[in-house]
């Protein structure tokens, strides 16, 4: 057997690749074989490594020693000098951020890579995901074995009930409640499901998380199955992330390898196993109660509510159903403490959150950062500021369901509370970021499609109203509309959110309402001028200077 | 190429199937699925099928054709008639919107001669357009079967489309 000194890791993300990673990977080999190490030394890849401008990134463990940017001319003197010798070479390592004395309490993650607090990817992007033994070493399996060779099943509940965890997969509802709930139901057996049916516009944590750290799912939904009383788990994984239920799959199989799944968990009477479950392609599935129909074979059509999942749910048992990123803060929380957790932020709201930044800014990826951050600061410091230095005009969070904030309103701090008080939806953590290029009725028009294409068609408020919301921002677009469609577009959208069935009916048009809102005169300019003031709407003119948003 | 299986070998295939998933209502849609992948679309004829080793009245499970029908008809990635040969999938999601997605998508429809949802008369092509697929920092977005393009311009369609030549 071989015994590994040491581990190097290369990104190979999009921005790596596109700057010779690959090349650096396989110069790391040859020259590691050269310098006759290849049995002590393990190379691997990494896909996330957060945002970094010094691309491709080598990181060579134990040292949390990060070099960037790597090029092929560079690979010898690391290998040689710190693979071959034992010395860092302070020269090539990636440059360390300064923060700005707003954000400072942040504390750094490991090595150089810019700073946030990482709880739910700690892992990610530093371990091999394809490697249990890597986990266990990382503190992995830690909280299950502390669970339930140490605790009751109600001490994990009052842990993460005492940490304040809210749902990640857009309702912030308490965790440790919905937990409580199952567990006192009757009926069983029960279940725990898993939702990675991650569908929202612009969302992907959860597929990190998925790719980058699987077991620490895995260890997840054990706890809750411990917590709340189950033998059976299901991991519901949307059918687009291949990768993703592959990474699960294979760490379901290790884990049962282990011991770690299956019966007698730990040497206790605790047996627990995991069903991995691809979809097959619709966004509604993300709605519980869809995804548990469509679990059940059938076509993932939300049912009526009450009774919930947690009474009711697969196959009529109650059933737990929990966002991947809900779930990977579990293990950390009842490894340290519901207390320890609630430190992390700041804010109202306990912990930190993953957001997507997309769209016009300098840099687009994945960060987790404490609860209670504002806009302001994730575009100009982690977004590396608006492209071309162009003007902000909105930004819009929490995915296609979620809601516009307008430029003037980006230094509200991103927590639950806040936002709602400011009428704004946290949701699935999607900040998609605008510049003044934008024209909101093509936007509109893009976000109302998508729900259109989406509504399941089972109630008819969502199936109507998706249909003609699109049809009515279709003819504005193309100058056709009368300004008394905009009302008869607002009376539509307050029905489906009065009465349709779930969430994808009532949350459809949340930005339609917004757009009107905030950009009123815009949107008439289209309709009374013909005139798209972004320049944007083929159909109509163009205006020499942007409309300032009201 | 999905003309020539034989209903015999369609009977074979489900057999096949269904003994890896198991005959369980949870294993329907990956059994959809694993059909779809591996004929490129799922052929009325094999619904019967699966709904013979599916039907387990003594356990309370009456399944119906129509049942499975609705199942198929309903996702995405299940088609119920045969598509081309590569398979392009555009995302039109507001994220690859805003940065791009519409010039991208009528490269596509140029270099392709093919309208969103249209395969071509030699069966060679389809363009479909699919919600987002969350490689979202990376967009304009597309994938040409199980291919990951990002960060696309309007000018390197023909290249990427030219590697599946």
């Amino acid at each position: 057997m071989k015994v590994l000194r040491s581990m190097v890791l290369v990104s190979v993300d999009d921005a790596s690749l596109a700057r010779g990673a690959q090349e650096v990977f396989h110069a790391l080999l040859d020259e590691i074989d050269e310098f006759g190490l290849a049995d002590q030394i393990a190379v691997t890849t990494i896909r996330d490594v957060g945002i970094h401008e010094d691309t491709p990134l080598v990181i060579v463990y134990p040292d949390a020693a990060v070099y960037g940017s790597v090029t092929v001319a560079d690979v010898r003197t690391i290998v040689e000098q710190h693979l071959f010798k034992g010395n860092i070479v302070p020269s090539l390592l990636a440059l360390m951020h300064e923060l700005p004395p707003e954000v400072g309490w942040m504390r750094g993650r490991r090595g150089a890579l810019p700073v946030q607090q990482r709880i739910v990817l700690e892992r990610a992007g530093i371990v091999d995901p394809e490697s249990i033994e890597d986990y266990i070493l990382h503190d992995g399996f830690q909280a299950l074995g502390k669970a339930v060779t140490q605790m009751a099943p109600a001490d994990v509940i009052a842990e993460v009930d005492k940490s304040g965890l809210q749902g990640r997969g857009g309702a912030g509802f308490p965790t440790g409640q919905k937990w409580r709930f199952v567990a006192s139901a009757p009926g069983s057996p029960k279940y725990v499901i898993c939702n990675a049916d991650e569908s929202e516009p612009g969302t992907f944590k959860d597929r990190l998380i998925l790719e980058g750290d699987p077991f620490s799912i895995i260890e997840a939904m054990a706890l809750a199955a411990y917590a709340i009383n189950a033998q059976e788990g299901y991991i519901y994984i949307r059918g687009e992330y291949p990768l993703a239920y592959r990474r699960i799959a294979h760490a379901i199989q290790q884990a049962e390898a282990y011991g770690l799944l299956g019966d007698g968990i730990f040497g206790t009477d605790f047996s627990f196993r995991i069903h991995p479950h691809a979809g097959a392609g619709a966004y509604i599935c993300g709605e519980e109660t869809a995804l548990i129909e469509s679990l059940e074979g059938k076509r993932g059509m939300p049912r009526a509510r009450p009774p919930y999942p947690t009474t009711y749910g697969l196959f009529g048992k109650p059933t737990v159903v929990n966002n991947v990123e809900t779930l990977a803060n579990v293990p950390p929380i009842v490894r340290n403490g519901g207390a320890w957790y609630r430190k992390v932020s700041p804010s109202k709201s306990a912990g930190t959150k993953v957001y997507t930044i997309l769209g016009n800014v300098n840099f687009t990826g994945a960060i987790e950062v404490p609860m209670g951050i504002t806009l302001r600061e994730v575009i100009d410091i982690y977004g590396k500021g608006m492209k071309d230095d162009r003007k902000l005009k909105l930004v819009q969070t929490g995915g296609s369901a979620g809601t516009i904030v307008p430029a003037s309103l980006q230094d509200v701090p991103l927590d639950f509370e806040a936002f709602r008080n400011a009428g704004v939806s946290l949701g699935s953590g999607a900040l998609l970021i605008c510049d003044e290029r934008t024209c909101v009725v093509d936007l509109a028009m893009s976000i109302l499609r998508f729900f259109r294409n989406e509504c399941c068609g089972k109630c008819t408020p969502c199936r109507i109203g998706t249909l003609r919301l699109y049809e009515l921002m279709t003819r504005i677009s193309e100058g056709e509309a009368s300004l008394t469609d905009l009302d008869l577009m607002l009376r539509v959208s307050e029905a489906m959110s009065e009465v349709s069935n779930c969430g994808l009916g009532q949350t459809a048009s949340t930005a339609l309402r917004d757009f009107i809102k905030y950009f009123r005169p815009e949107i008439e300019s289209h309709i009374v001028e013909h005139l798209c003031p972004a320049g944007v709407c083929p159909a109509l003119h163009r205006a020499a200077e942007p409309i300032p948003a009201a | 190429m999905e003309e020539q299986v034989s209903e015999l070998d369609l009977v074979s295939l489900v057999d096949r199937v269904v003994t890896q998933h198991g005959a369980t209502r949870d294993a329907i849609i990956p059994i959809l699925c694993e059909i779809n992948r591996l004929l490129g679309y799922v052929p009325a004829a094999v619904l019967p099928e699966i709904r013979r080793r599916i039907q387990a009245p003594q356990e309370g499970m009456f399944l119906a054709d129509s049942h499975l029908y609705s199942a198929v008809s309903f996702y995405q990635l299940l088609s119920m008639r045969p598509i081309g040969q590569h398979v392009v999938r555009f995302c039109e999601s507001a994220p690859c919107h805003v940065v791009g997605g519409r010039q991208v998508v009528e490269a596509l429809q140029r270099s392709l001669g093919l309208k969103p949802g249209e395969t071509s008369r030699d069966r060679k092509w389809s363009l479909l357009m699919t919600s987002c697929l969350g490689v979202c920092s990376v967009g304009p977005v597309f994938l040409v079967d199980d291919d990951i393009h990002g960060s696309v311009t309007p000018e390197q369609v023909p290249e990427i489309l030219a590697r599946y030549g």
